[in-house]
């Protein structure tokens, strides 16, 4: 139990590496002594983190600490002020369709008369120029890998219907076959339970746990509440105060780590069915209002 | 004109009709214009653009006055004022989130003071020129054949360009974010896309007028997009529809003496109101049957409940 925290200070010293994973292949993502800045303000620095194949990792933290800029810096969306990144061995960017990405909850307009169906394929094929010719050689595949993806997350009852028309739960599970429709090898999801209900929750982060283990894909997930995923989850990256800590979920959130990252005491209580609440944490001012900032 | 009668033998009446040669060129033109119209309105209605799409044909309309004024070719005033009052509009989007709402108050700028200008050149220009009822509403008879072929070329420019563009184009345009993770210019497509409507409609506008454009372009596409929601079916169905209505409204034109543009819109209003019951009243029936057949349907909860750890 000796969390590293990871913060630009410490990492000097050496230790502020995650080492916790079995170091038998390439990882798959790899951040050393990372660090982002946004409009001049640092949001945090120093983060080491490296993602195994078939690794479920969570992005956690209080609003606008640069959650989704993380995974940004990892798509090469924003990029990285300090620090060494790979993604599958390349920089930020440069993986195209290795990487799939669930950009923080958009809900499509009711109106929108574009199926489930037709969504899922823009992930495959959307951004190729020109006319998919009807006599292409791979387009039974295309249509065969579509239908599979939906099969996969459980979509096939309403991907055939206006994509405006379906159920927040439902077009979350519509834009994973998205984003898993190319058989990425990492898959970088931001807040995807985000504004979902209770039973929704529980059974996305089921599917992305079961796509993660099955499927062998690192799933790099961005979320404000542990508890929907904690029983999947790999490790956990928390971050705070412009530092982080990585490791497995029962090192980082926990009392004496979280007190230590944020400088101020924190408790982190365990309820009888095993959620974990984090009390006393200088949660940014404008908790409800701002979740974009991030 | 003679106010033929219509005879409901419709050989007869295309054999009346085309027997004068600017009925032929009326018809090749609607043709043209109806398919090109109605797909770059298919992409409009879907981008949510059709504020945009209303201004950029508007803008037709000062651009010919301000042609006519200044004794340059009225193509040239179309063209020019379309495309610039395009890159006007996509100079006011720069910074935005693509398909936001927030651009139509400057949208609505442009097009007022472009409009307030139309009547002036209009005002300026006291002689022959036939009053804002041509420039708005267009007039299909006097067609040449030369204008048919330079409108067929534009046609196929706009047309290629859109089928080069168009699978980028659907998907930032329904989902820019993902779309622009996977290395979609965006951005770059929403100026594309922009100038593509101002050429189109800038090219339309000449015989159909600037306002009868609006009507070609939003309708058919609104109206299929009501019916299906596949996306290929859904273009090709808006392609059928504008050039259904446009040779229907041609017909009703010919033989009764009012406004063609009054009938090309009604009948497009029409389909429209149509398809929306059609739609009502799919629902009902889905619904009706659902109610009384014990929905083995059900897709929501119950489907989810297996996967709550």
């Amino acid at each position: 139990m000796n969390p590293v925290v990871a913060k630009a200070a410490e990492s000097e010293t050496g230790s502020g590496v995650a080492l916790d994973v079995t170091p038998t292949s390439e990882p798959v993502l790899c951040l050393c002594g990372a660090a982002a800045r946004v409009g001049g303000r640092t949001l945090w620095s120093g983060v080491d983190l490296e993602v195994q194949a078939g690794e479920f990792v969570a992005v956690l933290g209080p609003n606008g600490v640069g959650k989704s800029t993380l995974v940004k810096v990892l798509l090469g969306i924003v990029p990285a002020a300090e620090g060494e990144i790979r993604v599958l061995g390349r920089r930020p960017g440069e993986a195209g369709s290795r990487v799939g990405y669930l950009p923080q909850r958009r809900s499509f307009d009711p109106d929108l008369r574009i199926r489930g169906v037709d969504v899922v394929r823009m992930g495959l094929d959307g951004d190729r120029w020109g006319v998919p010719l009807p006599w292409a050689r791979n387009r039974r595949a295309q249509q065969r890998r579509v239908d599979e993806v939906i099969e996969l997350v459980g979509a096939s009852a309403y991907a055939h219907r206006p994509i405006g028309q379906c159920s927040g739960g439902e077009q979350q599970r519509l834009l994973i076959a998205q984003a898993l429709v190319r058989r990425p090898e990492v898959l970088l999801l931001d807040e995807p339970l985000d504004s979902l209900d209770l039973p929704n929750q529980s059974a996305v982060a089921a599917l992305i746990g079961r796509i993660c283990h099955e499927e062998n894909v690192a799933v790099v997930m961005v979320a404000h509440d542990v508890n929907p995923i904690l029983h999947h989850l790999d490790r956990v990256v928390y971050i705070a105060e412009g530092g982080a800590v990585c490791g497995p979920p029962s090192e980082v959130v926990n009392s004496e780590t979280l007190t230590r990252l944020y400088r101020t005491p924190v408790e982190v209580l365990s309820t009888q069915d095993g959620r974990l609440v984090v009390v006393g944490q200088p949660e940014a001012p404008a908790v409800h209002t701002n979740r974009h900032a991030g | 004109m003679p106010s033929p009668v219509f005879s409901w033998n419709l050989l007869y009446d295309f054999q009346l009709m085309w027997s004068y040669p600017f009925m032929v060129n009326a018809f090749r033109a609607g043709a043209i214009v109806a398919v090109v119209a109605g797909a770059v309105g298919w992409f409009m209605v879907l981008r949510q653009q059709t504020f945009a799409g209303h201004t950029l044909s508007v803008v037709a309309f000062p651009g010919a006055a301000l042609a006519t004024l200044a004794g340059f070719s009225l193509s040239l005033g179309y063209f020019g004022f379309c495309v610039a009052a395009a890159l006007v509009l996509a100079a006011m989007r720069r910074g935005r989130e693509p398909g936001g709402s927030e651009e139509s108050a400057a949208t609505g700028v442009v097009q007022a003071f472009l409009l307030a200008c139309g009547y002036l050149f209009m005002a300026l220009y006291k002689g022959l020129l036939e009053g804002p009822q041509a420039l708005l509403f267009g007039s299909f008879t006097g067609i040449t054949t030369g204008q048919v072929t330079t409108l067929a070329l534009a046609g196929l420019a706009v047309l290629l360009v859109l089928a080069a563009v168009g699978r980028p184009l659907l998907f930032a345009s329904v989902d820019p974010q993902v779309a622009a993770a996977r290395g979609v210019p965006v951005r770059g497509l929403s100026i594309a896309f922009l100038v593509l409507l101002g050429v189109a409609t800038a090219e339309a506008a000449q015989i159909t007028g600037a306002l009868l454009v609006f009507a070609l372009m939003v309708l058919p596409a609104a109206t299929a997009q009501v019916l299906t929601a596949r996306p290929g079916l859904s273009l090709l169905l808006t392609a059928v529809l504008g050039f259904t209505v446009t040779w229907a409204g041609l017909v009703a034109g010919f033989y009764w003496n009012y406004p063609l543009g009054f009938f090309v819109t009604s009948f497009a209003f029409g389909l429209f109101l149509l398809a929306h019951g059609a739609r009502f009243a799919a629902r009902a029936v889905e619904r009706h049957r659902a109610a009384s057949g014990a929905g083995p349907s059900s897709s929501g909860p119950a489907a989810l409940a297996g996967g709550a750890a």
